[in-house]
């Protein structure tokens, strides 16, 4: 299946959900913010939030470094 | 108020700011916390826009490995090894004579945050991990002070204003700090230079919008960058506020009462101190290690990670999450190795 990720198409297969989005790019769930079509998703939602082709994601990370 | 027109004229001229936005810049107030590449860049776009009072908080001491980076730092002070707020405050003293800068050699703990942090207009975080950052929102949203949270590591970074009651706050978005060792730091995974100034010049264009008093064009997204392997994208975060958000939803201050954050406690009166984690943390050991040889001498087995940060220090990790930091009776240098090494 094709999703837009940060503005560029990927393919990921077998994803469901947006918690297979997370899988599949090994994400640490507790440092980004996901925003599905245009929705930020609370991450206790990402197991039921249906993912389809072409739907638009775009994942941030909460930066630590500074140094 | 006396402005004076030569030397801010450029900025005088740009027309957003003009003659009032200067004289708003030179009657403000702003606390930077941490100085390290961050705070370097943040405090001299501060001090040289003429921002009135600039209080510069650090708790580590210039070493050879910050010139590559921290812009105010030389190799005088490396080889002194002098505080960084007092290297900042020497090298911003001869930039900009006209304003007052005040070093602060501090830990920013739960304890001294509000002192440090409630007489200001606006905080800017130059800050080096994820647990100091709860507590400026915690003080922040407390006091209804705008902050720019920032931060970059290798060669991305990610920034975002803050307006209490407004905007989300770090809370609504992140409702804890990742579990220790499970991110990446400057000490783990290097960083370059050009990140740093690109979030930091970020942060202090919004901190000069919210000084001149343009709230309207305050940036409401949150904006991610990569500055090597991809590109720039955001997040609209205009209606991201939850009403159920712990800190500026419910008003509880969980990391300024210093009920959640690192729980910091000294051993055996002298050369150990204990770090531990407020609620116990499953570590991934061999990872841990992984991680750490790239920054120095490891020694490992099943149950702990032993890590030579310098001659005299190490940092011993165990699997739920506690850490001790033996060779240093010192907190501040303690937390310090243990967040950039570790990660907090």
């Amino acid at each position: 299946m094709k999703l837009i990720i940060n503005g560029q198409e990927r393919e990921i297969d077998h994803a469901q959900t947006l918690a297979d989005v997370v899988a599949h790019f090994n994400l640490n769930e507790r440092i980004v913010v996901i925003e599905h079509n245009l929705n930020i998703i609370p991450r206790e939602l990402y197991t039921e939030t249906v993912v389809v082709a072409g739907d638009k994601i775009e994942i941030v990370h909460f930066v630590g470094g500074g140094c | 108020m006396e402005v004076d027109s030569t030397r801010y004229s450029r900025q005088i001229l740009f027309e957003p700011i003009g003659e009032d936005g200067q004289k708003r810049l030179l009657q403000s107030r702003v606390a930077i916390v941490g100085m390290g590449a961050l705070g370097t860049v943040l405090a001299n776009h501060m001090v040289r826009a003429g921002v009135g009072f600039v209080r510069v908080i650090d708790r580590d001491f210039v070493e050879a490995s910050n010139l590559q980076r921290q812009m105010l730092y030389d190799e005088s002070h490396a080889a002194e090894g002098m505080p960084k707020a007092i290297a900042a405050y020497e090298s911003l003293r001869r930039v900009n004579s006209g304003i007052t800068i005040e070093p602060v050699v501090a830990d920013l703990t739960w304890q001294n945050a509000e002192e440090l942090l409630s007489d200001v207009d606006l905080v800017l975080d130059g800050t080096d991990n994820f647990q100091v950052r709860f507590l400026v929102n915690d003080v922040c949203v407390k006091h209804s002070i705008p902050w720019v949270y920032g931060g970059g590591v290798s060669a991305h970074g990610m920034t975002m204003p803050i307006l209490p009651g407004e905007t989300p706050c770090l809370r609504c978005l992140f409702d804890s700090a990742p579990a220790p060792g499970t991110t990446q730091t400057c000490d783990t995974a290097g960083v370059i230079g050009p990140i740093i100034h690109v979030v930091a010049s970020y942060q202090a264009v919004e901190a000069m919008k919210i000084l001149v008093g343009a709230q309207d064009k305050v940036r409401r997204t949150m904006l991610n960058l990569g500055l090597w392997d991809y590109g720039t994208n955001s997040i609209d975060i205009s209606r991201a506020r939850r009403a159920d958000c712990p800190c500026c939803g419910r008003g509880e201050y969980a990391f300024l009462e210093s009920r959640a954050g690192d729980e910091t406690v000294s051993l055996c009166g002298r050369n150990t101190i204990q770090i531990s984690p407020s609620e116990p943390w499953d570590v991934d050991l061999p990872a841990l290690a992984k991680r750490l040889e790239q920054s120095g001498r490891v020694e490992a087995n099943k149950f702990l990670v032993r890590f030579y940060a310098t001659e005299e220090i190490r940092l011993v990790t165990f699997g739920d999450g506690r850490v001790l930091v033996q060779g240093t009776d010192d907190l501040s240098v303690a937390r310090s190795l243990y967040a950039k090494y570790i990660g907090m």
